[in-house]
């Protein structure tokens, strides 16, 4: 008797368990229908039923939502298979199932896309790694949604990291701003001010054009100016950098230019294209790593800077010795003579490596950039060029104050028949001289190999400006060209900012007129008796 | 860096008058060839005679006559006063844009839109011609603005530049920062002109229609006209002591300064004379070559008109027209038959004429007449 009352009362008992157990699983539980309603339909009906099923995610819905993501979901009028390693498993019960011939792909448009990754990003906000946790709150950040409020509040509460607290309270604000409560759009506006990222100005702005409640505009307004206040100053900084980086560039293509003017007289019109020979020298050692060292393909700029200078100097050597030595004393002549050459060595590397543009890759270590505020990236290689323009600049400065050779430079640039009587042999220091400043081209054309395009005509662009930083800077004096060079690449990109690329360039020019009116000999003047002439 | 004298030649100034008389008669028939055998010989021989003058022939002599008076500007601001401009080809391009401001208006309402503005205009979406085309309907306008505008910027530039005694190099350099600036300037769309494309498709001039061989052949004659007309000006100019002044300035300013003269007014003199030659040269061009575009001010443009001096043979003007045929016609083969080799030997060429020919071909020729 006993046994039939314990039969009686138990079998309802276990199936009100179970059923219990059933009803509490299913708002964890993905069910079939669920899933479905996720992977098929139209994208308002699919984008509610993932909001929906956010709101208690378990780790199948995770991976299901993973897997439409990745594309891998295929459908059928019955049922639906998450493919893996050309296998189908069924989302529900992870089952493998066999995938019928008719079933189709799961197409997600840019707005489900976007909507995948939000909610994935708002499933990670929960997880343990607090690197992930932060990546979820970026993500979500691009695209601030008020329908995931609730999650994100939850989200906050829970949050232990202040860093990563604050990311979720600003992005709370940006939630709230569309909220319906006046009190709450004008605390998050408050909040907000405190901010300074373009993404937050944006929102603003938005919500600047459809705000009726004249206190919250007030507040928006605030907040508004002391974020453009910050984002001008990213801005300010990236002008100053951009302008100090093509200082830096001007100052390896004037440096060079600058040592055989002082020396000789002889303004080079073939200094681009022994640019030009250091930077398709760096292509070829990029090519030969390539092909023979592609482990080690990230150190073949080290190997690069030393060839291309050795390259250009001596190209150079070639030049003085055949060419520019028979034109002593006729400056106008070298002129004609240089740009002769120019037009032979262009044609050459047409003949050699063709007319197109030939591809130079960054090394994996000067690729990318850090990030200095929100509105602005300071990329790598142009970081490592001011360092390399400086450590170029340090080496020649120590070459001409401190070696032998430099010595001899410096008394040939002041009195050449005075150092010749010395018995200095200015030939030879001419032909030095003019290697060293075709070398120093050459590795300005390994730097600008790593910003710019490499092609036949990569020293055109920048005869001119060189030749406008000697003139400005003066000769005789490394100092005249380093001031010349950031001072220009400087005003340069001011003006650029303020009146386009073209117009700056124009009044960079008229400048440099203007300014040689008033001082013929450059900011840095050789003095003396034999500097006149 | 002191200016050692390269060696110009000096100018004999003959007995009486600019030239000799055995010159005067080689005046005479260049004229006679260029006002009436040239067109005899393309306009009325049959096109398959022996005899006959190609139209494509005429057209290239026409272009390099045009660049043969360039060649003489510069040669009266190179040889003659020791200015090395590399940016003479500004004052080409620009004499050259005036003329085609003036053929673009003319081309009416027969453009691609059919419109009464240029297409590039309506392209650009603008309702009004901008205040730079505002005499452009006016032949005569136009004609005067085809001397103003290189002489102004001349002026300017020049006074500018000589009152600080800029010379030599940095000279050069600057002449081809400006004219880089305007080429700059030039090939943006909103300054007006055409942007990269210039100017082009013209259809009349003074509304007879410009492609038929009598127009081309008038405007051949006018050019070839121009040129020995701007050889005669420049002799007597450096025949003059006005000529005499510039030689020395050539050879030794200091000196002249001492000796009480002012050489910013001769440097600037001949500067602006040499620059309305070379606008009106472009004038020339633009309407038997059919296009301008900014190319034409480009650095190496420039360039080129000093070596057509070089080649030819500084301080003598007559070389210069030498140099710039030779040249030319040399561009022209060499990009027919074998084009990669043409920058080698254009390059090869300013080597070989500043090392070991200095005087240039009529230096070569005066040297061979001298004797060993």
């Amino acid at each position: 008797m006993f046994a039939r009352a314990l039969l009686r009362y138990l079998f309802p008992l276990i199936a009100l368990v179970l059923t219990l157990f059933a009803l509490v699983d299913s708002a964890h539980a993905l069910n079939a229908a669920q899933a479905r309603s996720l992977a098929v339909g139209e994208v308002e009906q699919r984008v509610a039923a993932l909001n929906a099923l956010l709101a208690n995610a378990d780790d199948k819905t995770v991976a299901l939502l993973q897997a439409i993501s990745d594309d891998a979901v295929k459908f059928t009028d019955s049922a639906l298979f998450v493919m893996k390693d050309g296998k189908g498993f069924d989302p529900v019960t992870g089952a493998e199932a066999k995938v019928p011939e008719a079933a189709e792909d799961v197409i997600n448009n840019n707005e489900m896309r976007n909507e995948l990754e939000a909610a994935l990003a708002t499933t990670k906000l929960f997880s343990a790694d607090d690197k992930v946790r932060a990546e979820a709150v970026k993500t979500l950040a691009g695209e601030p949604d008020e329908k995931k409020l609730p999650l994100i509040e939850k989200a906050f509460a829970a949050e232990a990291q202040p860093a990563i607290k604050e990311a979720l309270a600003r992005l709370r604000s940006a939630m709230l701003l569309g909220s319906t409560d006046k009190a709450k759009r004008l605390e998050a506006a408050q909040a907000l001010a405190a901010t300074g990222t373009p993404t937050t100005k944006t929102l603003l702005l938005d919500r600047m054009k459809v705000e009726t409640e004249p206190e919250v505009k007030v507040a928006l307004e605030a907040a508004l100016k002391s974020i453009e206040g910050r984002l001008a100053w990213g801005e300010r900084a990236g002008v100053v950098f951009t302008g100090i980086s093509l200082g830096s560039i001007l100052l390896l293509v004037a440096l060079g230019l600058a040592i055989t003017y002082g020396l000789m007289g002889v303004i080079n019109m073939a200094h681009g294209e022994l640019m030009m020979i250091g930077a398709y020298a760096t292509y070829v050692v990029q090519n030969l790593f390539r092909t023979y060292l592609p482990g080690g393909f990230d150190a073949y700029i080290l190997a690069a800077i030393p060839a291309s200078f050795l390259v250009a100097a001596l190209v150079g050597a070639v030049l003085e010795r055949g060419v520019i030595r028979w034109l002593y004393g006729r400056p106008l002549e070298t002129l004609l003579a240089t740009w002769g050459i120019s037009l032979m060595l262009q044609q050459l590397v047409r003949t050699i490596f063709g007319a197109q543009n030939v591809p130079v890759e960054n090394p994996s270590w000067l690729s990318g950039g850090v990030a200095v505020a929100s509105n602005l990236t300071l990329p790598f290689n142009r970081i490592a060029i001011i360092v390399f323009a400086l450590l170029v600049l340090a080496g020649v400065a120590l070459m001409i104050a401190r070696t032998r050779l430099g010595l001899f430079v410096r008394g040939v640039t002041q009195n050449r028949k005075m150092a010749a009587c010395m018995g200095v042999n200015t030939a030879r220091i001419d032909t030095y001289a003019f290697a060293l400043g075709s070398g120093i081209a050459g590795l300005a054309g390994c730097a600008l190999s790593q910003v710019g395009n490499v092609g036949p005509d990569l020293g055109q662009g920048y005869i001119v400006d060189s030749f406008m930083v000697v003139v400005l800077g003066g000769v005789g004096q490394l100092a005249g060209t380093v001031y010349a060079a950031v001072g220009l690449g400087v005003l340069n990109k001011l003006l650029e900012g303020w009146q386009g690329a073209v117009l700056a360039k124009i009044m960079v020019l008229v400048f440099i007129v203007i300014f040689i009116q008033k001082r013929p000999q450059g900011i840095f003047a050789m003095k003396g008796r034999s500097a006149e002439s | 860096m002191s200016a050692v004298l390269s060696t110009p030649m000096a100018v004999p100034l003959p007995a009486g008058g600019i030239l000799t008389g055995k010159s005067w008669s080689a005046v005479f028939t260049a004229i006679v060839v260029v006002a009436v055998l040239v067109p005899v010989l393309n306009l009325m021989t049959p096109a398959d005679s022996a005899l006959h003058l190609s139209d494509y022939a005429v057209q290239l002599i026409a272009k390099i006559m045009c660049y043969a008076i360039s060649a003489l500007a510069m040669d009266l601001i190179w040889g003659y006063t020791g200015i090395l401009s590399l940016g003479h080809g500004v004052f080409f391009a620009l004499g050259g844009y005036c003329m085609g401001m003036y053929l673009m208006r003319q081309i009416g309402s027969d453009g691609q839109y059919r419109l009464p503005m240029p297409d590039f205009m309506v392209f650009l979406n603008w309702k009004q011609f901008p205040w730079t085309w505002a005499v452009s309907d006016s032949f005569a306008a136009q004609m005067l603005l085809v001397v103003l505008v290189p002489g102004l910027l001349a002026f300017v530039f020049g006074f500018f530049a000589f009152r600080s005694r800029i010379k030599g190099v940095y000279f050069s350099i600057i002449t081809q920062a400006m004219t880089y600036a305007a080429m700059l300037l030039f090939f943006r769309n909103e300054t007006g002109f055409g942007g990269n494309n210039g100017f082009t498709d013209f259809k009349r001039i003074l509304g007879t229609p410009i492609a038929t061989p009598s127009m081309r052949m008038l405007l051949f004659v006018i050019t070839g006209l121009t040129l020995i007309g701007f050889f005669l000006l420049a002799k007597w100019l450096v025949t003059s002591k006005f000529g005499r002044v510039l030689q020395a300035i050539r050879d030794a300013e200091t000196r002249v300064m001492f000796t009480g003269y002012d050489p910013l007014r001769y440097k600037l003199a001949i500067w602006v004379i040499s620059a309305v030659m070379c606008g009106i040269a472009g004038a020339l061009y633009v309407p038997q070559v059919g296009i301008i575009n900014p190319g034409e001010m480009s650095p190496a443009a420039s360039i080129e008109i000093a070596i057509w001096a070089a080649v030819g043979g500084r301080g003598t003007l007559i070389g210069p027209i030498i140099g710039a045929f030779f040249v030319n016609g040399a561009k022209s083969w060499f990009t027919q038959a074998f084009p990669e080799f043409w920058l080698y030997f254009l390059g090869a060429l300013f080597i070989a004429v500043t090392i070991f020919l200095p005087q240039g071909i009529i230096g070569l020729v005066r040297r061979k007449k001298e004797g060993p």
